[in-house]
C-alpha cells in the first residue's frame, strides 16, 4: 500500500510541474505585472530618467529581465532548494505566509467537508430508505435549493439573519461574522478554542450546505441500487435485523462510490472556499489569492496555484487509497 | 454494398428517434422538471424580450434615488437612480447568454475530445487525456479570476469571460464521454457497423455520440448552472462582469453595504439569481430522469 | 417428532400493481416499508387504474403446496411461472408494493401479514433461502467467514464469537470447501461461482433450519459444477435435517434430488405427486410436454423430442379457462371456458386437467405434434 502511494505521488509530479508551467505562461501573458507600478511612477515622478531607473529596478526585483524559461527555472529552483517562492512587494515571505494561511483555511475546509459528507450520508440514506415518500421529496427539494443558492448571497443572508438575530437574542456574541479569530484575545486554550469555533460556525455552514447536495443525490442513487441488490436481499433472508442490514451491508457498500465523488469535487470546493473567505474576511488562502490577483503579485498567485495543485493531487490519492480500503475487490495483489 | 451500409445504419438510427420521444414523454411526466422549465422560460422571456418592453433601461438615470419597491419601480432604485428591475433583467440576460455559450462550447469540445480519445485509444487517448488531466488540475474559480481580471471590462467583455469558463469546463465532460465511449465501443453493434464497412467518422457521429447523448445533455445542463454560479461569483468579487455592464453578481456586490438599510437592492438580484439556477437544476434533474429511468423514485 | 407438514401454502396470490398507481396504505398491521408482506384487504383489484402504465401483474394465482418434514419437493416450471415469486413470498422478501393474499403457514403459524420484525425471527433460523446467482448474492466487501458468523450470532445471541467461528468452519467443511479455516478469511471475489454457491448453502443451513428454499441454485452454474453444488446441497440439507423446496426448470435436477414434484404453470400448480408417479404417469399435458422436450439418456430407443409450441402466458391481465389451452393439443371448448381444478387422479397424485384420463399410457410423442428434429 505504501509503495502504491509513493508511486502515485511520483507519477503526479510531472503533471503538477506541467500544470505550473502552464500557469506560469498564463500569468505571464495575462498582463503586465508592472502595469500598476508604472502608472504609479508616472504620477509620483516627473523625471523620466529616475522613472526608468525605478522601473528597471522593479523589473530586476521581479526577475523580469530574464527570459521566460529561465524565470521558470529560477522559480522552481528557488522552491526546491531554498523554499523560496519568489519575490513580492506585498508579501515579504511568501512561503511563511502560505503556511499560515494554509492552516487557517485547512480548518475551515476540513470541517466543512466533514459536515458535508455527514449531511450527504444522512440525507442520501434517509431519502433512499424512504424512497418516493414525502420525506424523500422534501429532502430532495431542500437539497436542490441549497444547490442553487449562490454562495455569496447565502453567506450574507446567514450573516444577517442567523448570526445577528441569534447574537442579539442571546445577548452576547456567539457567532462571529468577520475574520477567523478575535484579534488580541486574552485567555487560555479553551477561550481561544471557543473563539475559533465561534468564528468557524458560519463559514463552515455556508460551505458545507453549498457543497453537499450533489453528494447526497449521488449517495441516494447508490443506496437505492444497493438496497435492491441480491446480497442485501440475502442478508434479510438470513434473518439479520433491519438496522444491521442497512448499515453493515447496504450502507457499507453504497459508501464506496462516494469516496471517489468527494475527491473529484474537492477541486470545485476550492472555488467556493475562496468566495466564502472573502465574505467572512478570513485571512486564509482564498483572500490571499484574490489580493494577489488584484495586486498583480505574480509570485503569490503562482505559489498559490502550486500549493493547491499539490493538495488536489494528495486528496485524489487519499480518495484512491480510501477506495481500496473500502472495496477489497480492487486491492492490488 | 453502400446501400447495405446505409440501410443498416438507418436501421440503427430509427430506434433512436423513438428513444428521443420516449425521453421527452418521461421528462414531461416529471412535475418538478416541468415547473422548472416553465420558470426558466418565463425568465428567459423576461430577460430577452421583456427587457426591451420595460420602460427603463438598465443604464438609465431615473432621478428617483434609493426608492424602495413601488409601482413605478417594482424592485426599487439604487443611489444613482438606476431602476433595479431593469438592471436585474439585464443581469439575468447576461448570465443566461454566458451560461449558454459556456455550456454549448465546452460540451462540444469536451464531447468530441472524449469520443475521439475513447474510440481510437492508444496514442491519441493518452495524449488527449494528459491534456485533460492538466486542465483538471487548474482550479476553475482561481484561473477564471486570474484571466477574468485582465479581460471582461466593457460591453463585449462577457465573451471573454465565457470563453475562459468554457476553456476550463470542457475537461470534465471529456473524461465522462471518454468513459462512455470506452464501454460503448466494446458493444456488438459497433463491431457490426464496422464489419459492414462504416467509416470511423460515421460510427463516431452516428453511433457513439448519440448513445452518449443522454449523458452529454444532462452534463451540459449541469454546466449551465455551474456557469451561471461561476460568472456571478466572479462578478461578485470584481473579476467578472464589471460596470458599465451589469451582472446579478455585481449587483449583489454593490448592494453589500446596503443590505441592512436598503434591503431590496440586496435581496432581489440574489432571489432572481437563485430562482434562475433553481429552474435550471430542476430541468437538469428532469432530463436526468428522462434519459435514465433508473434515476427515478 | 412433529406431525403435520412443516410448510403449507394455501391459495397464495401475489400481485404486483401497475406502475404509476399510488400504493394504498395497508390496513391492519402489515409490514413496515419494504417487506411487501401485505395483509389481506389491501385494495386494488383488477388491472391498472386510471393514470397507470401497464396492467397489474399477477405472478402467483392460487398456489397450493405442502411440505412435510425432511422431504424434498421439487417445484418445476418455466420462467414466469411464478415459482421464485412464491419462494420470496414465504419469507416476505417481495419488492415493495407487492400484494400478497392467501395463507402461508410454517408449522401452523401464519406468515402472511406478519410484520417485518416478526418475520426476521423466522428468516434464516427456521426457514432459509439459497438464491440463484452466486456472483451477486454475497456481499463483496465482507469476508465469507464473517458473513456466516453474523447469521449464526443473529439467530443465537448467546453464541460466542469463537464458537461461531468454529461452527462456520465446520459448515464450510460440510459443503466441501477445501481448507475451510484459511478460506473463511477470504473475500467472495476470490471464489469461483460454484464455490460461492456452496458458501451460500453453508450460510443457509448454519442454524439448522427446518425448511430450505432453494431458488434455482444451479441455474447460473456450469453443468460440471452443478453436480458438485447439488451434492453440497444434499449433504448440508441432511446435516440440518431440513425439508427443501427445490425450485428449478431442470427436470434432471428434480429427478436426482426430489421426493415429490410440483409442476407450476402460469402462477399455479398444475400437477403434484411423487417423482416416480409423475414422471412415469404424467396426467397433465404440460407435464407430458416438459418430459417429452428433455432428452433422456436412459431411453432405450432414441425418442423424438417434442417441444411445446408457443410460449407461456405473460402474468399480466386476467385469464379465462385453462392457461395452457392455447398450447395444448388436447384443448377443447371446455378448456377455454373453465379453468380445471387441481384434483386427485391417483393416490397422492393430483393434476389440473379436464381430460387427464386421456393421457393414460400415452407418450409425449403421441400427444404433441412433431417438433423440429
Amino acid at each position: 500500500m505504501a509503495w502504491y502511494a509513493a508511486r502515485r505521488l511520483l507519477a503526479s509530479v510531472p503533471v503538477v510541474l506541467a500544470s505550473t508551467f502552464v500557469v506560469f505562461l498564463m500569468v505571464t501573458y495575462s498582463g503586465d505585472p508592472l502595469g500598476d507600478f508604472k502608472t504609479q511612477q508616472l504620477r509620483q515622478n516627473n523625471n523620466p530618467a529616475i522613472r526608468a531607473d525605478r522601473i528597471r529596478g522593479e523589473q530586476h526585483f521581479l526577475r523580469l529581465d530574464h527570459p521566460l524559461l529561465e524565470r521558470y527555472w529560477l522559480w522552481i529552483k528557488g522552491i526546491v532548494l531554498h523554499g523560496d517562492f519568489g519575490p513580492s512587494r506585498h508579501v515579504p515571505d511568501i512561503g511563511a505566509e502560505l503556511g499560515n494561511r494554509l492552516l487557517v483555511t485547512a480548518r475551515l475546509v476540513t470541517l466543512a467537508m466533514l459536515l458535508a459528507v455527514v449531511l450527504a450520508l444522512v440525507v442520501g440514506v434517509v431519502s433512499a430508505v424512504r424512497r418516493a415518500r414525502v420525506t424523500d421529496h422534501l429532502l430532495t427539494l431542500v437539497s436542490v435549493v441549497f444547490l442553487s443558492l449562490p454562495v455569496f448571497w447565502f453567506a450574507v443572508l446567514l450573516k444577517d439573519y442567523l448570526a445577528v438575530d441569534l447574537n442579539t437574542s442571546l445577548g452576547r456574541r456567539l457567532l462571529f461574522t468577520m475574520g477567523e479569530s478575535t484579534p488580541n484575545l486574552a485567555g487560555g486554550f479553551w477561550t481561544q478554542l471557543g473563539d475559533a469555533l465561534g468564528h468557524l460556525v458560519l463559514p463552515t455552514l455556508v460551505l458545507a450546505l453549498s457543497v453537499y447536495p450533489p453528494w447526497s443525490r449521488f449517495q441516494r442513487t447508490s443506496m437505492v441500487e444497493v438496497l435492491d441488490s441480491d446480497y442485501v436481499r440475502l442478508a434479510r433472508a438470513k434473518g439479520l435485523p433491519r438496522r444491521r442490514v442497512l448499515v453493515h451491508h447496504a450502507l457499507r457498500t453504497a459508501l464506496i462510490p462516494l469516496a471517489t465523488v468527494v475527491a473529484v469535487d474537492f477541486a470545485g470546493l476550492v472555488g467556493s472556499t475562496v468566495i466564502t473567505e472573502q465574505i467572512f474576511t478570513w485571512q486564509g488562502m482564498g483572500t490571499m489569492l484574490l489580493d494577489g490577483i488584484k495586486d498583480r503579485d505574480v509570485y503569490v498567485v503562482l505559489a498559490w496555484l502550486l500549493v493547491v495543485a499539490v493538495v488536489v493531487v494528495v486528496v485524489n490519492l487519499i480518495s484512491d487509497l480510501l477506495y481500496a480500503v473500502l472495496d477489497p475487490r480492487i486491492r492490488v495483489g | 454494398m453502400a446501400e447495405l451500409v446505409r440501410a443498416a445504419q438507418s436501421a440503427q438510427s430509427a430506434p433512436r428517434r423513438r428513444a428521443g420521444r420516449v425521453a421527452l414523454r418521461r421528462f414531461f411526466a416529471h412535475r418538478p422538471a416541468v415547473i422548472g422549465l416553465v420558470i426558466l422560460l418565463v425568465l428567459i422571456f423576461a430577460a430577452f424580450v421583456g427587457r426591451h418592453l420595460w420602460r427603463y433601461d438598465y443604464g438609465d438615470f431615473t432621478g428617483d434615488y434609493s426608492d424602495p419597491p413601488s409601482a413605478a419601480h417594482p424592485f426599487g432604485t439604487d443611489s444613482s437612480g438606476h431602476d433595479l428591475f431593469a438592471q436585474v433583467l439585464r443581469g439575468t440576460a447576461r448570465s443566461i447568454e454566458i451560461a449558454l455559450f459556456v455550456a454549448v462550447v465546452s460540451t462540444v469540445i469536451g464531447a468530441l475530445v472524449g469520443a475521439v480519445a475513447g474510440y481510437y485509444r492508444g496514442l491519441a487517448d493518452s495524449g488527449l487525456m494528459r491534456v485533460v488531466d492538466l486542465v483538471l488540475t487548474l482550479p476553475l474559480y482561481a484561473i477564471a479570476a486570474l484571466l477574468g481580471h485582465q479581460v471582461g471590462s466593457g460591453r463585449s467583455g462577457w465573451i471573454s469571460i465565457a470563453l475562459v469558463l468554457a476553456l476550463l469546463l470542457w475537461a470534465p465532460i471529456a473524461r465522462v464521454v471518454r468513459g462512455v465511449t470506452l464501454s460503448l465501443r466494446e458493444q456488438e453493434f459497433i463491431e457490426a457497423a464496422r464489419a459492414l464497412g462504416a467509416s470511423d467518422r460515421w460510427i463516431l457521429f452516428r453511433h457513439v455520440l448519440p448513445n452518449a447523448g443522454g449523458t452529454i445533455i444532462v452534463n451540459a445542463t449541469v454546466y449551465v448552472a455551474v456557469a451561471i454560479l461561476a460568472e456571478t461569483a466572479l462578478s461578485y468579487v470584481g473579476f467578472g462582469i464589471r460596470s458599465p455592464d451589469v451582472s446579478l453578481g455585481s449587483l449583489v456586490a454593490a448592494a453589500q453595504a446596503a443590505s441592512a438599510t436598503r434591503r431590496w437592492l440586496f435581496y432581489y438580484p440574489g432571489l432572481v439569481l437563485t430562482v434562475l439556477v433553481l429552474s435550471v437544476n430542476l430541468v437538469g434533474d428532469g432530463l436526468r430522469v428522462a434519459f435514465d429511468p433508473r434515476e427515478d423514485r | 417428532m412433529t406431525a403435520g407438514p412443516v410448510l403449507e401454502i394455501e391459495d397464495l396470490e401475489v400481485r404486483f400493481p401497475a406502475a404509476g398507481r399510488r400504493r394504498r396504505r395497508r390496513k391492519g398491521g402489515a409490514g413496515s416499508g419494504g417487506a411487501g408482506s401485505g395483509g389481506a384487504g389491501s385494495g386494488g383489484a383488477g388491472s391498472g387504474g386510471a393514470g397507470s402504465i401497464g396492467a397489474d401483474v399477477t405472478a402467483v394465482r392460487g398456489l397450493d403446496l405442502t411440505l412435510d418434514p425432511g422431504e424434498v419437493l421439487g417445484v418445476v416450471g418455466e420462467s414466469g411461472s411464478g415459482k421464485s415469486t412464491a419462494a420470496l413470498a414465504v419469507l416476505g422478501l417481495l419488492p415493495r408494493g407487492a400484494e400478497v393474499r392467501g395463507s402461508i403457514r410454517y408449522r401452523g403459524r401464519e406468515l402472511v401479514g406478519l410484520r417485518d420484525r416478526e418475520l426476521t425471527g423466522i428468516r434464516g433460523r427456521r426457514i432459509a433461502m439459497v438464491m440463484q446467482d452466486p456472483m451477486t448474492s454475497l456481499n463483496p466487501v465482507h469476508r465469507i467467514g464473517a458473513q456466516i458468523v453474523e447469521g449464526l450470532r443473529a439467530h443465537d445471541p448467546s453464541l460466542s464469537r469463537a464458537a461461531a467461528r468454529d461452527r462456520a468452519v465446520e459448515l464450510l467443511g460440510i459443503v466441501g470447501i477445501p481448507d475451510p479455516v484459511g478460506r473463511a478469511e477470504r473475500y467472495p471475489h476470490e471464489f469461483s461461482g460454484g464455490m460461492r454457491q456452496r458458501v451460500v448453502i453453508a450460510m443457509a443451513v448454519a442454524s439448522d433450519p427446518d425448511v430450505l428454499l432453494a431458488d434455482e441454485p444451479t441455474t447460473a452454474l456450469d453443468v460440471t459444477v452443478q453436480a458438485q453444488v447439488l451434492e453440497a446441497l444434499r449433504r448440508a440439507r441432511l446435516a440440518a435435517g431440513a425439508a427443501m423446496l427445490l425450485i428449478t426448470h431442470d427436470l434432471g435436477v428434480i429427478a436426482g434430488q426430489a421426493d415429490r414434484v410440483l409442476v407450476m404453470y402460469a402462477g399455479r400448480a398444475v400437477e403434484v405427486g411423487t417423482c416416480e408417479e409423475v414422471f412415469a404417469r404424467p396426467r397433465m399435458p404440460y407435464t407430458l410436454g416438459l418430459l417429452g422436450s428433455s432428452p433422456r439418456l436412459d431411453a432405450s430407443r432414441p425418442e423424438r423430442l417434442t417441444p411445446i409450441a408457443g410460449s407461456p402466458p405473460t402474468a399480466a391481465g386476467p385469464l379465462q379457462g385453462c392457461p395452457f389451452a392455447p398450447r395444448c393439443p388436447l384443448a377443447r371448448d371446455r378448456c377455454r371456458r373453465e379453468e380445471p381444478a387441481l384434483r386427485s387422479v391417483a393416490h397422492g397424485h393430483r393434476a389440473a386437467c379436464h381430460f387427464s384420463e386421456e393421457l393414460t399410457g400415452r407418450s409425449a410423442a403421441d400427444v404433441f405434434p412433431a417438433g423440429v428434429a
